[in-house]
């Protein structure tokens, strides 16, 4: 069976979608109808990043407005306007870089068709095709890391009602036994979403917890397993050691695990970031990322860069607390929102 | 930390050398990879302009001091407004008035304020005083949890806070728990939360109306991108902040946000935090950052570290030694169970002045297990070896590494790394006498 969800675009992924945003209209109505508050998903996408496309949008506009050549000042303020988005140095230079050439070859001199061009490339940098996953086995081992305070916990527990909604049987694993009440916190999420967990005590070794919960998925006949781990800063070499021997743990019962690993960012974060990514993925091979926190005045900018440079998708995005705050990242449509 | 900012700093200014005077066009290009690195350290684009327009116009026509290259001339013009943006000298917390005064950390979410919370009641215990912790983060699940077990490291009192009672009064009633139980001051731990959630910035504001505490104190993720100087000035805005905690610092994280925040809310950086454990809180001393960031070290935050945990006999004793260049193996071990006791030694390293330049330690990554390690090399010497390593040959080397259950590659490297190190002191024993006669530095 092909993995829908991981899908970041096609026709099944779109049915897909609209059974979500029907299911969660529901649950809206349940929450929020105190509030009047009955948001379908897209259209709080849309608000949220609706700061994002109007500061960069407007700036843009009134950028080009009334200038006739593309010249060392409008690209000046361009730099200023993407390097405030957080696209970082090198991103901007290189989209700038483009502008110039294009410039160059007399193929852009029109300012107003400048948004167009950045718009194609933007969009450039962040198509990434996300692989499909081919999985006939069961269990499907999900492990994610990130740094401290990224929203790992967070994030499993929307993952986890996420796909208990669509049938699955979903085992959540503790393995953050370093942060106080991490596993509390997890089981909080579990009875949320009605998910399975396997937690044992504090300071007990991560990697003896994951063991277990492989053995323990693969006996109970589980369909997905969610691997929290402690959050670490990817600097620390001998707690990167340690995720390795996570997943060296996990092949040892499932030769070809993990199948996904998720790294976790969060939007506020600046040019560490991809110092993070880079890091993260050298030592473990990350598969995937999600991006949090979207719903901040934060652009996330820092994703254009590292979708470039490292070329991993972004699976999901994180646009808020409530367990439905989750979506799959497209994007065409996260550029389409973002212009 | 700013390791990264300050090699490039160092990079452009080397190729000043050399120049009688500082022009346009010499500065030019100086200027741009400074202000370039600044933007890669997430420093805010405005801020970043506005310092090399100041730097600029105070380089600019400058004839270069007898004593000085121009690069350093044009280093010491970098540091002190690095300084000068961060703040200028050191602020303590205002702890004055009738007990218990409250402690408000607020901040967004994932940015670290139940451990900051943890750590900074151990730092108050340990001046004296008797901190009390109030979870107020009724939001979060197990958030009430986690602070209750960081309490219970620290030592200190947690107020047994109602996830079911609105904030507010759930810190007015902790504060009347804490004048009852002498608890001073009480470190209120709020819930993360977006500076633009109306709803929960208002609740904010209510509590600091209620409970009128000494600091609010924003803490911040030094990863913290350009969206740094947004979150800061909303919080000021809402509620007038007293100061800043930056923590997460101890990553590689350039902590471009310390600098932009300080200067667009204009309120001090109090503490950073530079680890997981509850002794990583520092002081923030804005001249010394200034320091680090240029690579020129942080000497006097070493030696208070020092001073804090280090036994005062044995640190002359270890200074004599150093200075005669009789250190050995034996006192290596010493240390090294010292070091362990003043926590991560990549920090320690990284206060050292000129690190950034001496090879094959830039990049030395020690973790705890190479420590054990080492240790174990050293007591599977005889008392002769470690006095002189001169004397240990191949074979010996195969039977220390039998020994200590590691390979003689192990054994090898060890051995290069003290090598190295005995060329360091004699480095330090020459051109840092003073701070040695005076701060008793530990190796």
């Amino acid at each position: 069976m092909k993995l829908k969800w991981f899908s970041p675009k096609g026709s099944e992924d779109d049915d897909h979608q609209s059974e979500t945003v029907i299911e969660e209209k529901e649950v809206l109505l349940d929450s929020e109808e105190l509030n009047g508050n009955k948001k379908g998903f897209f259209f709080r996408l849309k608000e949220r990043l609706a700061k994002t496309r109007e500061t960069l949008i407007t700036r843009l506009d009134r950028l080009v407005l009334g200038k006739k050549e593309i010249d060392e000042d409008l690209l000046e303020e361009l730099e200023e306007i993407l390097i405030t988005s957080d696209l970082g140095v090198m991103t901007t230079q290189a989209l700038i870089d483009s502008v110039q050439q294009k410039v160059k070859r007399k193929e852009l001199d029109n300012p107003e068709r400048l948004k167009e061009f950045l718009q194609q490339e933007i969009h450039r940098f962040l198509d990434v095709p996300g692989k499909l996953i081919d999985f006939s086995q069961k269990p499907f081992i999900i492990l994610v890391i990130g740094v401290n305070g990224v929203g790992k916990t967070t994030t499993i527990g929307k993952l986890a009602g996420r796909f208990q909604r669509e049938g699955k049987k979903v085992l959540m694993v503790a393995g953050d036994t370093f942060r106080a009440a991490a596993g509390e916190q997890l089981e909080i999420w579990a009875e949320r979403s009605g998910a399975e967990i396997i937690r044992q005590k504090e300071v007990s070794d991560p990697s003896a917890v994951v063991f277990d919960a492989v053995k323990a998925a693969k006996a109970r006949e589980m369909d997905i397993v969610l691997i929290d781990t402690a959050g670490r800063l990817h600097t620390r070499v001998n707690l990167m050691e340690e995720l390795k021997k996570i997943r060296r743990v996990i092949q040892k019962e499932i030769p070809d695990g993990p199948h996904k690993t998720l790294l976790i960012l969060d939007a506020t974060m600046g040019q560490n970031a991809i110092s993070q990514a880079r890091i993260f993925h050298e030592a473990m091979e990350i598969n995937g990322i999600i991006l949090t926190k979207l719903d901040g005045t934060a652009k996330g900018g820092i994703i254009v860069g590292i979708c470039n440079e490292l070329k991993i998708p972004i699976e999901y995005i994180g646009i808020g607390e409530k367990a439905d705050d989750l979506q799959p990242f497209n994007p065409d449509e996260f550029v389409r929102a973002l212009f | 930390m700013f390791e990264s900012l300050s090699e490039r700093l160092n990079l452009t200014f080397k190729k000043l050398k050399g120049q009688g005077k500082l022009s346009e066009a010499n500065m030019k290009e100086g200027l741009r990879e400074v202000r370039l690195a600044l933007l890669e350290a997430d420093v805010h684009y405005k801020v970043a302009k506005d310092f090399i327009d100041r730097v600029k116009e105070r380089s600019l026509g400058q004839e270069v001091l007898a004593s000085l290259t121009p690069a350093q001339q044009v280093i010491k013009i970098v540091q002190e407004e690095l300084t000068g943006l961060m703040g200028g000298s050191r602020q303590d917390l205002n702890l004055a008035g009738r007990p218990p005064v409250a402690i408000m950390l607020a901040g967004l979410q994932g940015s670290g304020k139940t451990t900051t919370a943890g750590k900074l009641a151990l730092y108050l215990k340990e001046k004296n005083f008797r901190p009390g912790l109030v979870p107020a983060d009724v939001y979060r699940p197990a958030a009430i949890d986690q602070l209750q077990k960081v309490g219970g490291v620290a030592g200190v009192e947690v107020y047994p806070s109602d996830p079911k009672i609105n904030p507010v009064a759930l810190c007015l009633s902790a504060m009347e728990w804490g004048k009852q139980n002498g608890l001073n001051p009480l470190i209120l731990d709020t819930a993360g939360r977006l500076h633009i959630d109306q709803a929960l910035m208002t609740e904010l504001k209510q509590i600091k109306e209620q409970v009128r505490p000494n600091e609010i104190l924003l803490v911040a993720d030094a990863m913290t991108g350009q969206d740094a100087v947004n979150v800061a000035q909303k919080f000021n805005e809402w509620l007038e902040l007293s100061g800043v905690i930056l923590t997460k610092m101890e990553g590689d994280a350039r902590g471009g946000a310390a600098l932009s925040i300080k200067s667009v809310i204009q309120k001090p950086i109090k503490f950073i935090g530079v680890g997981e454990k509850l002794e990583a809180l520092e002081p923030f001393h804005p001249d010394r950052m200034a320091s680090r960031i240029l690579g020129m070290g942080d000497v006097l935050s070493l030696i208070e570290k020092a001073q804090l945990h280090f036994d005062e006999k044995q640190a002359i004793e270890l200074e004599k030694k150093i200075r005669k260049e009789t250190f050995t193996l034996d006192d290596f071990k010493d240390q090294l169970k010292q070091i362990k006791k003043l926590g991560s030694l990549e920090q320690m390293i990284q206060m050292i002045p000129g690190i950034n330049r001496v090879k094959g330690l830039k990049d030395m990554k020690p973790d705890e297990k190479e420590l054990i390690r080492t240790e174990a090399i050293i007591n599977s010497m005889t008392p002769e070896e470690r006095r002189s390593y001169q004397l240990i040959n191949g074979s010996r080397r195969r039977r220390i590494a039998k020994g200590s259950g590691t390979t003689v590659q192990d054994v090898n490297k060890m051995l290069k790394n003290f090598e190295q190190m005995q060329k360091m002191l004699k480095q330090f024993s020459k051109g840092g006498r003073k701070a040695l006669q005076r701060g008793h530095l530990p190796f």
